[in-house]
């Protein structure tokens, strides 16, 4: 018998995969104890190069038709259906199908949530005026512990179907459904850079989420002390911060909400003068 | 070919704007009803503030004192918190329509009262009667208007949604548009079911202090409104009250972030409008005589004492010379002095720190190598005032491009393409409000589309509406005022009960 | 092909924003003239009026009391005389035996008026025959339909027969704005006609027998023309507004948004003119109101019932 090859885990940032910059990583275990892979251990720095990425990777997938962005949406949920039991595997049967049903759900809404969002103004002069939505850019996200798949999707969805990028820690303790959702990008549709997925210490980096001016918003679950950090360091670049209890039943329908996409978007409105 | 004079002959023509024909002084003479000494507005009655102090309200036209304005201290903050958070109960249980009724109530009275109004809100902060008797005063009404009829309306808000009031609301408010700021606080507050503790800014709480009379009159329950008075340590007081549900502020964007902070960990909902240095870009083919006023109402309204103001002036470069050309004939026929005179264009600058902080970035503009104009126009000896100011020859890294001057200052530069206007306007930490003048409608569109600004005005300035949302990216805040955009931001949204 | 002459002028001469113009004039209302400023005013626009009847019903005898009423608005107090009056090409024969050697200028409306739809020989002659009858000034309709069409060369080589006609008379080319409909084609139309008259001559609104006459919104147009037709070539081209301003209110609003946009230079009646009936008998009332203290009735003024 030949003895079977192991796949190293990396992390997906900027449509490529990458270990740490700084050459760390942990070590995660099988339930039976097991060794089962050296994930990498994400720096600051990682952390910067990832928002570079997003940075890149955003500005053209705002560009991109909702049309099209709903598609490309569609498409990942193709791509984690085809590797669906690998998926639960590492997480659960439910949770796989309960994250493929919630990127089914944001892909429709990707070239509707504007009209729910946005709105025609009855003003008073002689103007036309409307309100459109725009991506507010980058997002940075912090996901749980639990549900390592299912919880990351909930973060990250609402903030890509409007066209922002996203720089996303995953679960320091069940990695994997977050690498292998790397792989499942890489292979769909969605240009390189739009989600970029570390993983590593989430208090090593709390602080740089924080306060990166470039990250415009933060969707994080995190428990008082930790909101309270993010919040005060979001403070310097008037940052908008999202914060979902650790105890969030990730599988409520509750999530499936173009209000959850409006958190981040940025309202302008339009004025222009009607007449001859 | 006959010999041509060398000197272009157009530089020697100009237009005179002389005293031929000149206005006689025109006061407002409708009586203002100020009184000597104010007190706080706390569940519904008038009371003298626990702190026992009071400060004087100056009038920046003459510099002399209009009224002493009570300081609350935390005592009297949480006494406002208490009021609030008694009446919210019933007030968040009264059906929407009944709701409605007294904001309605509120908008009538304030237009019966629009004129005595405007003339305190001119006295106490500057701004000229023209404009609070035809902007602030009408604006604020068709808020609590506006927003009355929505109060029965909330589930059409949002699809699928159930707004939810979210309790007790801290509000602080700037002295720029101290009415008009406190109707779009107000109005949307109310309109879904809230209560609130205002705090209007010091050197501006008289309107507030007699809009306390005008809900006594339309009979609102006690304590939905409360109306408390002071600085910073006020200000402080309010925004960290454990009742507060949510604190709404609008004000500089150094005081935004230091109310962000504070609130970390709270819980409470924040919304922010901060400060802005909007860029106003005027392309070859704009309509120019449309462009100089829109330009110039951008940037001299109300002194320049506006968040959105069009403080940068990015003019294509074929015609830079033309427009500054236009803008320096323009300012030849504004009439900068007393606000109460009805002909006046540009009043008083607000206070006597808000004129210091203005001297000294255009002295910064001076030092930095711009070229100053300024139109020649005689100003009040008593009061605080300041010529309008236009610089030219103004680089993206002097003060006067960055900072937020506040004041009647135009700072103009010149770009080529539309792709360097873009990057030229998208380059400052803020991102409120953008102008945009061309004669074509793609380039409006694409231009709108790449602006990075909250409110975007093309071939206009400057407008605002009830139903109009308002409110920046980036450092300018987050949140929305206006249309059904504000009303979601006063409310938690609860998922209807519907099968799927 | 070339663009459409209407687009290449305007690449030119620069676009209009309807609702911006509506807007700046809106502030013009706002100005609050009071005492010594609004007795100034009000006998600055006696002085500028072109006191008119155009009426099918003139005779000699109306033109008569025309021109005592020209030449002597009121009794009572320091009012100026009317720059002009103005009648059809018949009366100015009649005009001419009362205001000759008065100061008052005898004005008249020859080409056609209102409609202008006459051969150009005709119109010429009418012209010359008024001029010939003593006409000092002559207030002339465009043609609309040439310019709507972009024949603005037809347009042009018409007004300039007209001022060949006149001699020295001084004249007056009327848009008639209504018709002309955009702000756009008014800035136009005021390019092509004071390109082909002379410095002095004027342009103005409206014949008054169409339903919409001179607005703030129009002659801000024809100002913003004016000066830039000044800025670029030196020529000082005059301005009259003409039908629908029937209050001193309305003439006082006119004549600040000369002050803001020409400027002191043009505060004259050799620059400005009202076109107007019953607006000089409310000039009038307002003097009397400031001299007395007391509103007026309309009756003490001549040419007034005042309805009842």
């Amino acid at each position: 018998m030949s003895l079977p090859i192991t796949k190293t885990p990396k992390c997906y940032v900027g449509g490529a995969f990458i270990r740490s910059e700084s050459g760390r990583i942990y070590e995660i275990h099988r339930s039976s104890g097991e060794f089962l892979a050296n994930i990498p251990l994400c720096s600051r720095k990682d952390l910067r190069n990832a928002v570079e990425a997003a940075a890149k990777g955003g500005a053209g997938w705002a560009k991109r038709s909702p049309y099209n962005r709903a598609q490309i949406l569609y498409r990942l949920a193709e791509m984690l259906e085809s590797r669906a039991a690998e998926m639960a595997a590492v997480t659960s049967t439910e949770e796989t199908r309960a994250s493929i049903d919630r990127i089914v759900h944001f892909a429709g809404w990707a070239d509707k949530y504007e009209q729910v969002l946005g709105s025609v103004n009855p003003v008073a002069s002689s103007h036309f005026n409307f309100t459109v939505t725009e991506p507010v850019g980058i997002v940075g996200i912090l996901a749980p512990e639990e549900s390592p798949l299912l919880a990351l999707l909930t973060l990250i969805l609402p903030a890509i179907t409007a066209g922002n990028s996203v720089v996303a820690l995953a679960s320091k303790s069940r990695p994997y459904p977050s690498i292998l959702l790397g792989e499942m990008l890489a292979v769909s549709d969605l240009p390189g850079g739009v989600i970029n997925l570390l993983t590593g210490d989430r208090a090593e980096l709390l602080a740089t989420f924080a306060t990166h001016e470039h990250l415009r918003a933060l969707a994080a679950t995190a428990d008082t002390s930790e909101a309270t950090a993010l919040q005060k360091g979001a403070a310097d670049s008037v940052k908008r911060v999202v914060i979902h209890d650790p105890k969030t039943d990730w599988f409520s329908a509750a999530h499936d909400s173009p209000y959850a996409i409006r958190d981040f978007t940025e309202a302008k409105t339009v004025w222009h003068p009607i007449g001859s | 070919m006959p010999a041509k004079s060398p000197r272009s002959k157009s530089q020697a023509r100009e237009l005179l704007f002389g005293d031929l024909w000149e206005f006689d002084p025109a006061p407002e003479s409708a009586p203002a009803f100020i009184d000597d000494r104010y007190r706080l507005f706390i569940d519904g009655k008038h009371s003298a503030p626990r702190s026992k102090k009071y400060f004087d309200s100056i009038s920046p036209r003459d510099g002399k004192k209009l009224a002493e304005i009570p300081v609350a201290n935390a005592a009297d903050v949480d006494a406002a918190y208490q009021a609030a958070a008694k009446a919210f109960k019933s007030w968040s249980k009264l059906p929407g329509a009944e709701r409605g009724k007294y904001l309605f109530r509120i908008a009538r009275l304030l237009q019966d009262r629009s004129r005595e109004f405007a003339v305190a809100e001119t006295l106490d902060g500057g701004k000229p009667i023209k404009e609070s008797r035809d902007f602030d005063l009408p604006m604020a009404a068709a808020h609590f208007f506006y927003h009355a009829g929505w109060a029965d309306k909330l589930d059409y808000v949002a699809p699928g949604r159930r707004l939810n009031p979210l309790g007790v609301i801290g509000q602080v408010i700037p002295w720029n548009f101290p009415l008009l700021m406190l109707a779009w606080k107000i109005a949307p507050a109310l309109a879904t079911g809230n209560t609130v503790v205002l705090k209007p800014a010091e050197t501006t709480s008289i309107t507030a202090l007699k809009f306390a009379t005008l809900l006594e009159q339309a009979g609102l329950p006690p304590g939905v409104v409360n109306i408390v008075t002071g600085a910073g340590e006020t200000g402080a007081a309010v925004v960290n009250h454990p009742l507060a549900a949510k604190i709404a502020f609008t004000g500089s964007t150094e005081v935004g972030k230091i109310i962000q902070r504070s609130l970390a960990g709270t819980g409470k909902k924040l919304t922010l409008e901060l400060g802005g240095k909007a860029a106003n870009i005027v392309f070859d083919d704009a309509p120019l005589d449309q462009a100089v006023e829109g330009i110039i109402n951008g940037i001299f309204f109300n002194q320049g004492h506006v968040c959105c103001a069009g403080s940068r002036l990015l003019v294509q470069e074929g015609i830079e010379t033309e427009i500054i050309a236009r803008l320096k004939r323009r300012l030849a026929t504004l009439r900068t002095g007393d606000p109460l005179d009805k002909n006046t264009d540009i009043g008083a600058i607000n206070s006597a720190e808000q004129l210091g902080r203005i001297r000294e970035l255009v002295q910064s503009g001076i030092d930095e190598g711009a070229e100053i104009h300024q139109s020649s126009c005689q100003l009040p000896k008593q009061g605080f005032y300041h010529a309008p100011t236009l610089f030219t020859g103004v680089a993206q890294s002097h003060r006067i491009a960055r900072e937020e001057i506040f004041g009647p200052v135009l700072s103009i530069m010149s770009f080529r393409t539309p792709e360097e206007a873009i990057e030229k306007a998208n380059n400052t930490c803020y991102g409120l409000s953008a102008g945009v003048w061309t004669d074509k409608g793609s380039k409006i569109l694409m231009m709108a589309s790449r602006l990075k600004a909250g409110v975007v005005w093309a071939n206009t300035y400057n407008k605002f509406d009830p139903s109009s949302p308002f409110g920046g990216y980036k450092e300018s805040g987050f949140g929305r005022e206006g249309g059904k955009h504000g009303l979601l931001d006063y409310a938690s949204l609860a998922p209807l009960d519907i099968t799927r | 092909m070339p663009a459409p002459a209407l687009r290449r002028l305007l690449d030119e001469i620069g676009p209009v924003d309807a609702t911006g113009v509506e807007e700046r004039v809106a502030k013009y209302a706002t100005r609050s003239i009071k005492k010594k400023s609004k007795i100034f005013g009000l006998k600055l626009a006696v002085s500028m009026v072109d006191l008119t009847t155009l009426e099918g019903k003139d005779t000699a005898g109306k033109v008569a009391s025309l021109c005592q009423k020209a030449l002597r608005p009121h009794d009572a107090g320091d009012v100026p005389q009317v720059a002009a009056v103005c009648v059809y090409p018949a009366m100015v024969k009649h005009a001419a035996k009362h205001v000759k050697g008065t100061g008052v200028r005898i004005a008249s409306v020859a080409t056609a008026f209102p409609s202008g739809q006459a051969p150009l020989r005709t119109r010429l002659a009418e012209v010359k025959q008024a001029v010939a009858d003593g006409a000092d000034e002559i207030d002339m309709v465009i043609n609309r339909g040439a310019f709507l069409s972009g024949s603005f060369a037809e347009m042009q080589d018409e007004i300039a027969a007209v001022v060949e006609a006149c001699g020295e008379a001084t004249l007056k080319v009327i848009l008639e704005t209504s018709e002309l409909e955009t702000y756009d084609n008014i800035r136009a139309a005021s390019f092509l006609s004071m390109r082909v008259i002379r410095p002095g001559d004027f342009i103005k609104t409206s014949t008054g027998k169409t339903s919409a006459n001179a607005t703030l919104g129009n002659q801000q147009v024809m100002l913003d023309a004016i000066r830039d037709f000044y800025l670029q070539t030196g020529t000082e081209i005059a301005m009259k507004p003409a039908g629908g301003i029937k209050t001193a209110k309305q003439a006082l609003q006119f004549l600040i948004a000369v002050k803001e946009t020409l400027g002191d230079r043009w505060l004259n009646n050799s620059r400005y003119r009202f076109g107007a009936s019953s607006l000089l008998n409310d000039l009038l009332r307002q003097l009397e109101t400031q001299r007395t203290g007391a509103y007026q009735a309309p009756w003490t003024f001549t040419e007034d019932s005042g309805g009842y």
